[in-house]
Protein backbone atom coordinates (compact mmCIF):
# COMPACT_ATOMS: atom_id res chain seq x y z
CA UNK A 1 0.00 0.00 0.00
CA UNK A 2 1.46 3.59 -0.74
CA UNK A 3 0.06 6.50 1.16
CA UNK A 4 0.57 10.28 -0.72
CA UNK A 5 -0.71 13.38 0.99
CA UNK A 6 -1.43 16.84 -0.68
CA UNK A 7 -1.90 19.90 1.47
CA UNK A 8 -3.48 22.77 1.41
CA UNK A 9 -4.10 24.97 3.74
CA UNK A 10 -6.41 23.21 6.00
CA UNK A 11 -7.40 21.13 3.81
CA UNK A 12 -5.73 17.48 2.41
CA UNK A 13 -6.37 14.98 -0.15
CA UNK A 14 -4.78 11.49 1.48
CA UNK A 15 -4.11 8.94 -1.83
CA UNK A 16 -4.02 5.33 -1.22
CA UNK A 17 -3.36 2.86 -3.53
CA UNK A 18 -3.12 -1.13 -2.91
CA UNK A 19 -4.91 -3.24 -0.25
CA UNK A 20 -5.63 -1.79 3.12
CA UNK A 21 -5.34 -5.07 5.41
CA UNK A 22 -4.36 -6.39 9.08
CA UNK A 23 -0.66 -5.06 7.99
CA UNK A 24 -0.95 -1.98 5.82
CA UNK A 25 -3.93 -0.37 7.66
CA UNK A 26 -1.84 1.08 10.86
CA UNK A 27 0.01 3.51 8.64
CA UNK A 28 -3.08 4.96 6.77
CA UNK A 29 -4.24 5.17 10.86
CA UNK A 30 -1.50 6.90 12.01
CA UNK A 31 -1.48 9.22 8.40
CA UNK A 32 -5.03 10.34 8.93
CA UNK A 33 -4.58 10.58 13.12
CA UNK A 34 -2.15 12.92 12.40
CA UNK A 35 -3.28 14.96 9.76
CA UNK A 36 -6.48 15.57 12.29
CA UNK A 37 -4.09 15.96 16.04
CA UNK A 38 -0.92 17.74 14.51
CA UNK A 39 -1.48 19.23 11.53
CA UNK A 40 -4.82 20.67 12.45
CA UNK A 41 -6.62 19.85 9.34
CA UNK A 42 -10.01 20.71 8.85
CA UNK A 43 -10.83 18.32 6.24
CA UNK A 44 -8.80 15.42 5.08
CA UNK A 45 -10.39 13.64 1.91
CA UNK A 46 -9.76 10.18 1.47
CA UNK A 47 -9.12 8.84 -2.46
CA UNK A 48 -9.74 5.67 -2.51
CA UNK A 49 -10.10 4.98 -6.11
CA UNK A 50 -7.28 3.04 -6.07
CA UNK A 51 -8.25 0.43 -3.45
CA UNK A 52 -9.77 -2.51 -4.28
CA UNK A 53 -9.68 -4.77 -0.96
CA UNK A 54 -10.50 -3.14 2.59
CA UNK A 55 -10.61 -5.61 5.73
CA UNK A 56 -12.18 -4.66 8.59
CA UNK A 57 -8.73 -3.71 10.37
CA UNK A 58 -8.79 -0.69 7.39
CA UNK A 59 -12.50 -0.05 8.25
CA UNK A 60 -11.68 0.03 11.12
CA UNK A 61 -8.98 2.54 11.04
CA UNK A 62 -11.53 4.46 8.84
CA UNK A 63 -14.18 5.11 11.83
CA UNK A 64 -10.95 6.27 13.82
CA UNK A 65 -10.77 9.39 11.56
CA UNK A 66 -14.20 9.66 11.71
CA UNK A 67 -14.29 9.86 15.23
CA UNK A 68 -11.53 12.38 15.41
CA UNK A 69 -13.09 14.66 12.80
CA UNK A 70 -15.86 14.87 14.64
CA UNK A 71 -13.87 15.48 18.09
CA UNK A 72 -12.24 18.12 16.39
CA UNK A 73 -15.84 19.80 14.46
CA UNK A 74 -13.73 19.01 10.66
CA UNK A 75 -14.54 16.81 8.15
CA UNK A 76 -13.41 13.06 6.80
CA UNK A 77 -14.78 12.33 3.64
CA UNK A 78 -14.52 9.91 1.36
CA UNK A 79 -14.21 9.42 -2.14
CA UNK A 80 -13.48 7.05 -5.48
CA UNK A 81 -15.44 3.92 -3.34
CA UNK A 82 -14.37 0.51 -5.51
CA UNK A 83 -17.25 -1.87 -5.38
CA UNK A 84 -15.53 -4.42 -2.71
CA UNK A 85 -14.63 -1.65 -0.26
CA UNK A 86 -18.91 -0.24 -0.93
CA UNK A 87 -19.49 -3.62 -0.25
CA UNK A 88 -17.33 -3.68 3.23
CA UNK A 89 -19.09 -0.58 4.33
CA UNK A 90 -22.49 -1.87 3.41
CA UNK A 91 -22.06 -5.20 5.25
CA UNK A 92 -20.73 -2.87 8.38
CA UNK A 93 -23.79 -1.21 8.37
CA UNK A 94 -21.52 2.09 7.82
CA UNK A 95 -22.04 3.23 4.27
CA UNK A 96 -24.46 6.25 6.21
CA UNK A 97 -22.35 6.76 8.72
CA UNK A 98 -19.22 8.42 6.13
CA UNK A 99 -19.44 11.55 4.59
CA UNK A 100 -19.01 10.42 0.71
CA UNK A 101 -18.26 12.37 -2.21
CA UNK A 102 -19.05 11.69 -5.83
CA UNK A 103 -15.83 13.42 -6.96
CA UNK A 104 -12.70 14.71 -5.63
CA UNK A 105 -14.06 18.00 -6.94
CA UNK A 106 -17.36 17.82 -4.86
CA UNK A 107 -15.16 16.95 -1.40
CA UNK A 108 -12.99 19.57 -1.91
CA UNK A 109 -15.26 22.25 -2.91
CA UNK A 110 -15.03 25.70 -1.11
CA UNK A 111 -18.57 25.94 0.15
CA UNK A 112 -19.20 21.39 0.10
CA UNK B 1 1.15 -17.24 -1.91
CA UNK B 2 1.07 -16.16 -5.38
CA UNK B 3 -1.62 -15.69 -7.58
CA UNK B 4 -0.19 -18.03 -10.57
CA UNK B 5 -1.76 -21.30 -10.59
CA UNK B 6 0.47 -23.70 -8.86
CA UNK B 7 1.01 -26.72 -11.18
CA UNK B 8 0.30 -29.54 -8.95
CA UNK B 9 -3.71 -27.77 -9.13
CA UNK B 10 -3.92 -27.15 -13.17
CA UNK B 11 -5.58 -30.78 -13.25
CA UNK B 12 -8.06 -29.93 -10.43
CA UNK B 13 -9.44 -26.78 -11.73
CA UNK B 14 -13.21 -26.63 -11.36
CA UNK B 15 -15.28 -26.25 -14.95
CA UNK B 16 -15.05 -22.81 -14.65
CA UNK B 17 -11.64 -22.53 -14.71
CA UNK B 18 -11.12 -21.51 -10.94
CA UNK B 19 -7.98 -23.52 -8.87
CA UNK B 20 -9.09 -25.07 -5.74
CA UNK B 21 -8.18 -23.04 -2.58
CA UNK B 22 -7.60 -26.30 -0.67
CA UNK B 23 -6.82 -29.40 -2.64
CA UNK B 24 -5.75 -32.56 -0.68
CA UNK B 25 -4.14 -34.86 -2.98
CA UNK B 26 -3.32 -38.32 -1.86
CA UNK B 27 -3.13 -37.96 1.65
CA UNK B 28 -2.08 -40.63 3.88
CA UNK B 29 -1.91 -40.20 7.28
CA UNK B 30 -0.98 -42.96 10.45
CA UNK B 31 0.02 -42.96 13.91
CA UNK B 32 1.88 -45.62 14.32
CA UNK B 33 0.71 -48.78 12.56
CA UNK B 34 -2.66 -47.12 12.24
CA UNK B 35 -3.59 -46.15 8.64
CA UNK B 36 -5.90 -43.05 9.98
CA UNK B 37 -6.23 -41.53 6.23
CA UNK B 38 -5.87 -43.52 3.11
CA UNK B 39 -5.07 -41.82 -0.07
CA UNK B 40 -8.00 -38.84 0.66
CA UNK B 41 -8.45 -36.29 -2.36
CA UNK B 42 -10.62 -33.67 -2.18
CA UNK B 43 -11.10 -30.11 -3.73
CA UNK B 44 -12.46 -27.10 -2.14
CA UNK B 45 -13.25 -24.27 -4.31
CA UNK B 46 -13.31 -19.99 -3.26
CA UNK B 47 -16.34 -19.15 -1.86
CA UNK B 48 -18.05 -22.80 -1.31
CA UNK B 49 -19.08 -24.69 1.77
CA UNK B 50 -18.04 -28.24 1.61
CA UNK B 51 -19.76 -30.50 4.61
CA UNK B 52 -17.57 -33.27 5.81
CA UNK B 53 -19.55 -35.97 7.24
CA UNK B 54 -19.08 -39.32 8.96
CA UNK B 55 -19.23 -41.90 11.70
CA UNK B 56 -17.42 -41.10 14.68
CA UNK B 57 -13.46 -42.80 14.10
CA UNK B 58 -14.08 -42.07 10.68
CA UNK B 59 -11.17 -40.01 10.06
CA UNK B 60 -12.98 -36.18 9.74
CA UNK B 61 -10.97 -35.18 13.17
CA UNK B 62 -7.20 -36.18 11.45
CA UNK B 63 -8.92 -34.70 8.13
CA UNK B 64 -9.82 -31.32 9.28
CA UNK B 65 -6.14 -30.97 11.19
CA UNK B 66 -4.73 -31.42 8.49
CA UNK B 67 -7.10 -28.95 6.63
CA UNK B 68 -6.19 -26.30 8.95
CA UNK B 69 -2.69 -26.82 8.34
CA UNK B 70 -1.56 -28.13 12.26
CA UNK B 71 -0.64 -30.91 11.38
CA UNK B 72 1.85 -32.47 8.57
CA UNK B 73 0.83 -35.68 6.50
CA UNK B 74 2.50 -38.51 6.26
CA UNK B 75 2.73 -38.75 2.93
CA UNK B 76 0.47 -37.17 0.30
CA UNK B 77 0.19 -33.10 -0.50
CA UNK B 78 -2.06 -30.55 1.12
CA UNK B 79 -2.28 -27.51 -1.10
CA UNK B 80 -3.71 -24.43 0.64
CA UNK B 81 -4.36 -21.28 -1.13
CA UNK B 82 -0.92 -22.93 -3.56
CA UNK B 83 1.36 -23.43 -0.61
CA UNK B 84 1.54 -27.09 0.19
CA UNK B 85 1.22 -27.96 3.57
CA UNK B 86 3.55 -31.33 3.76
CA UNK B 87 6.70 -29.35 2.85
CA UNK B 88 6.08 -25.92 3.45
CA UNK B 89 8.45 -23.79 5.88
CA UNK B 90 7.70 -23.29 9.05
CA UNK B 91 7.16 -19.49 8.04
CA UNK B 92 4.76 -20.47 5.11
CA UNK B 93 2.96 -22.80 7.10
CA UNK B 94 2.24 -19.66 9.91
CA UNK B 95 0.95 -17.72 7.02
CA UNK B 96 -1.40 -20.26 6.15
CA UNK B 97 -2.82 -20.61 9.04
CA UNK B 98 -3.20 -17.07 9.27
CA UNK B 99 -5.91 -16.87 6.19
CA UNK B 100 -8.11 -19.63 8.30
CA UNK B 101 -10.65 -18.92 11.11
CA UNK B 102 -11.65 -22.21 13.12
CA UNK B 103 -14.73 -22.50 14.85
CA UNK B 104 -14.68 -25.11 17.82
CA UNK B 105 -17.21 -27.84 18.99
CA UNK B 106 -16.60 -26.92 22.61
CA UNK B 107 -16.87 -22.70 21.76
CA UNK B 108 -13.04 -22.62 23.66
CA UNK B 109 -13.41 -19.21 25.59
CA UNK B 110 -11.54 -18.47 27.99
CA UNK B 111 -13.56 -17.82 31.14
CA UNK B 112 -11.08 -15.70 32.52
CA UNK B 113 -11.60 -13.44 30.03
CA UNK B 114 -14.39 -10.77 28.54
CA UNK B 115 -15.96 -11.65 25.37
CA UNK B 116 -14.42 -9.00 23.90
CA UNK B 117 -10.99 -9.79 25.13
CA UNK B 118 -11.15 -13.41 23.58
CA UNK B 119 -12.36 -12.28 20.37
CA UNK B 120 -9.58 -9.67 20.14
CA UNK B 121 -7.25 -12.07 21.13
CA UNK B 122 -5.60 -13.47 18.03
CA UNK B 123 -5.93 -9.69 16.78
CA UNK B 124 -3.49 -8.67 19.94
CA UNK B 125 -1.10 -11.98 19.43
CA UNK B 126 -0.78 -11.60 15.86
CA UNK B 127 -0.94 -8.24 14.33
CA UNK B 128 0.56 -4.83 15.75
CA UNK B 129 -2.60 -2.67 15.57
CA UNK B 130 -3.50 0.12 17.69
CA UNK B 131 -6.15 -0.52 20.68
CA UNK B 132 -8.47 1.62 19.83
CA UNK B 133 -7.98 -0.29 16.20
CA UNK B 134 -8.70 -3.84 17.64
CA UNK B 135 -11.93 -2.54 20.02
CA UNK B 136 -13.37 -1.09 16.88
CA UNK B 137 -12.84 -4.25 15.16
CA UNK B 138 -14.24 -6.27 18.01
CA UNK B 139 -17.07 -4.78 18.29
CA UNK B 140 -17.75 -5.29 14.72
CA UNK B 141 -16.96 -8.76 14.74
CA UNK B 142 -19.59 -9.07 16.93
CA UNK B 143 -22.16 -7.09 15.36
CA UNK B 144 -21.90 -9.83 12.46
CA UNK B 145 -22.42 -12.45 14.76
CA UNK B 146 -25.52 -10.95 16.78
CA UNK B 147 -23.46 -9.91 19.50
CA UNK B 148 -23.38 -6.53 19.66
CA UNK B 149 -22.82 -4.90 23.12
CA UNK B 150 -21.79 -7.94 24.55
CA UNK B 151 -17.78 -7.42 24.98
CA UNK B 152 -18.05 -6.93 28.25
CA UNK B 153 -19.55 -10.32 29.48
CA UNK B 154 -17.58 -13.08 30.31
CA UNK B 155 -18.17 -16.55 29.15
CA UNK B 156 -20.02 -17.52 31.88
CA UNK B 157 -22.85 -15.45 31.14
CA UNK B 158 -23.73 -16.32 27.93
CA UNK B 159 -25.90 -18.86 26.70
CA UNK B 160 -24.82 -22.05 24.43
CA UNK B 161 -25.73 -20.67 21.17
CA UNK B 162 -24.24 -17.06 22.50
CA UNK B 163 -20.83 -19.03 23.30
CA UNK B 164 -20.82 -20.49 20.20
CA UNK B 165 -21.19 -16.90 18.08
CA UNK B 166 -18.72 -15.46 19.82
CA UNK B 167 -16.74 -18.41 19.25
CA UNK B 168 -17.71 -17.48 15.28
CA UNK B 169 -16.81 -13.93 15.69
CA UNK B 170 -13.47 -14.88 17.37
CA UNK B 171 -12.73 -16.66 14.41
CA UNK B 172 -13.84 -13.73 12.35
CA UNK B 173 -11.26 -11.31 13.84
CA UNK B 174 -8.38 -12.01 11.07
CA UNK B 175 -11.05 -11.86 8.46
CA UNK B 176 -10.09 -15.26 7.21
CA UNK B 177 -10.60 -16.23 4.03
CA UNK B 178 -11.49 -19.89 5.16
CA UNK B 179 -13.58 -20.63 8.03
CA UNK B 180 -13.84 -23.91 9.51
CA UNK B 181 -17.07 -25.22 11.93
CA UNK B 182 -15.80 -28.28 13.99
CA UNK B 183 -19.40 -29.73 15.07
CA UNK B 184 -21.16 -25.61 15.20
CA UNK B 185 -24.51 -27.36 15.96
CA UNK B 186 -23.02 -29.91 18.78
CA UNK B 187 -25.17 -29.13 21.70
CA UNK B 188 -27.33 -26.73 20.84
CA UNK B 189 -31.22 -26.78 20.58
CA UNK B 190 -32.79 -27.12 17.24
CA UNK B 191 -33.85 -23.85 17.28
CA UNK B 192 -30.49 -22.48 18.51
CA UNK B 193 -28.83 -24.85 15.97
CA UNK B 194 -31.41 -23.04 13.06
CA UNK B 195 -29.70 -19.85 14.28
CA UNK B 196 -26.16 -20.67 13.83
CA UNK B 197 -26.85 -22.49 10.39
CA UNK B 198 -28.44 -19.21 9.15
CA UNK B 199 -25.34 -17.24 10.81
CA UNK B 200 -23.09 -20.04 8.24
CA UNK B 201 -25.08 -18.99 5.72
CA UNK B 202 -25.13 -15.06 6.00
CA UNK B 203 -21.59 -15.17 6.23
CA UNK B 204 -20.74 -17.26 3.18
CA UNK B 205 -23.49 -15.05 1.42
CA UNK B 206 -22.30 -11.64 2.37
CA UNK B 207 -18.48 -12.23 2.69
CA UNK B 208 -18.13 -15.19 -0.57
CA UNK B 209 -16.14 -17.33 2.18
CA UNK B 210 -14.75 -20.71 2.28
CA UNK B 211 -16.05 -22.58 4.58
CA UNK B 212 -15.50 -26.16 5.73
CA UNK B 213 -18.03 -27.75 8.29
CA UNK B 214 -18.04 -31.00 10.03
CA UNK B 215 -21.22 -32.10 11.14
CA UNK B 216 -23.30 -35.11 11.86
CA UNK B 217 -26.43 -32.72 11.78
CA UNK B 218 -27.85 -34.15 8.63
CA UNK B 219 -30.75 -31.49 8.42
CA UNK B 220 -28.20 -28.90 8.79
CA UNK B 221 -25.56 -30.31 6.36
CA UNK B 222 -28.22 -30.68 4.09
CA UNK B 223 -29.51 -26.45 4.21
CA UNK B 224 -25.56 -25.29 4.47
CA UNK B 225 -23.95 -27.21 1.91
CA UNK B 226 -22.78 -26.21 -1.76
CA UNK B 227 -21.11 -30.25 -1.96
CA UNK B 228 -20.58 -32.41 0.56
CA UNK B 229 -18.41 -35.73 1.33
CA UNK B 230 -18.59 -38.38 3.22
CA UNK B 231 -15.20 -40.46 5.31
CA UNK B 232 -15.39 -44.09 6.09
CA UNK B 233 -12.46 -46.16 7.39
CA UNK B 234 -10.10 -43.23 6.15
CA UNK B 235 -11.70 -42.88 2.79
CA UNK B 236 -13.63 -40.87 1.15
CA UNK B 237 -16.77 -42.95 0.01
CA UNK B 238 -19.12 -40.05 -1.69
CA UNK B 239 -18.59 -36.41 -2.41
CA UNK B 240 -21.01 -34.16 -4.51
CA UNK B 241 -23.79 -31.75 -4.58
CA UNK B 242 -26.51 -32.44 -1.59
CA UNK B 243 -28.99 -34.23 -3.90
CA UNK B 244 -26.19 -36.72 -4.98
CA UNK B 245 -25.59 -36.83 -1.86
CA UNK B 246 -29.05 -37.55 -1.27
CA UNK B 247 -29.22 -40.20 -4.41
CA UNK B 248 -26.06 -41.72 -3.76
CA UNK B 249 -26.10 -45.71 -3.57
CA UNK B 250 -23.01 -46.52 -1.20
CA UNK B 251 -24.38 -48.85 1.46
CA UNK B 252 -22.84 -46.75 4.44
CA UNK B 253 -24.19 -43.09 2.90
CA UNK B 254 -27.65 -45.15 2.65
CA UNK B 255 -27.24 -46.22 6.12
CA UNK B 256 -25.83 -43.00 7.56
CA UNK B 257 -28.93 -41.09 5.84
CA UNK B 258 -31.19 -42.94 7.40
CA UNK B 259 -30.24 -43.75 10.57
CA UNK B 260 -29.67 -47.23 10.44
CA UNK B 261 -27.52 -48.59 13.21
CA UNK B 262 -24.17 -51.41 12.52
CA UNK B 263 -25.88 -54.93 13.30
CA UNK B 264 -24.19 -56.06 16.42
CA UNK B 265 -21.27 -58.50 15.71
CA UNK B 266 -20.91 -56.88 11.86
CA UNK B 267 -17.24 -55.37 13.11
CA UNK B 268 -14.63 -57.46 14.01
CA UNK B 269 -13.96 -57.76 17.26
CA UNK B 270 -10.69 -55.02 17.71
CA UNK B 271 -8.97 -56.65 20.96
CA UNK B 272 -8.89 -59.87 19.53
CA UNK B 273 -6.34 -58.21 16.62
CA UNK B 274 -3.35 -60.46 16.22
CA UNK B 275 -5.04 -63.74 17.02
Amino acid sequence: MEINVKRDGARSIVYVTGDIDLYTSPQLRETVLDLFQRRNQQRVVLNLSEVHYIDSSGIASLVEGLQEAKKLHARFILVGLNEAPRHVLELTRLLNVFEIAASEEEATAADA
Amino acid sequence: MSKEVHPALRKRLRADGVAPLISVQDLVVRYGDKEVLKSVNLDIYPGETMVILGASGSGKSTLLRHLEALARPTSGHIYIKGVDVATCTNEELQRVRRIMGVSFQSAAMFNSMTVGDNVALPLREHTKLAEPTIKLMTQMKLSQVGLEGAENLFPAQLSGGMKKRASVARALAMDPEILVFDEPSAGLDPIIGAGIDQLILHLKQAFKMTIVVVTHEMASAFLIADRMCMLHQGKIIAIGTVEEIKRHEHPRVRQFLQRIPDEPGSADANYLTGL
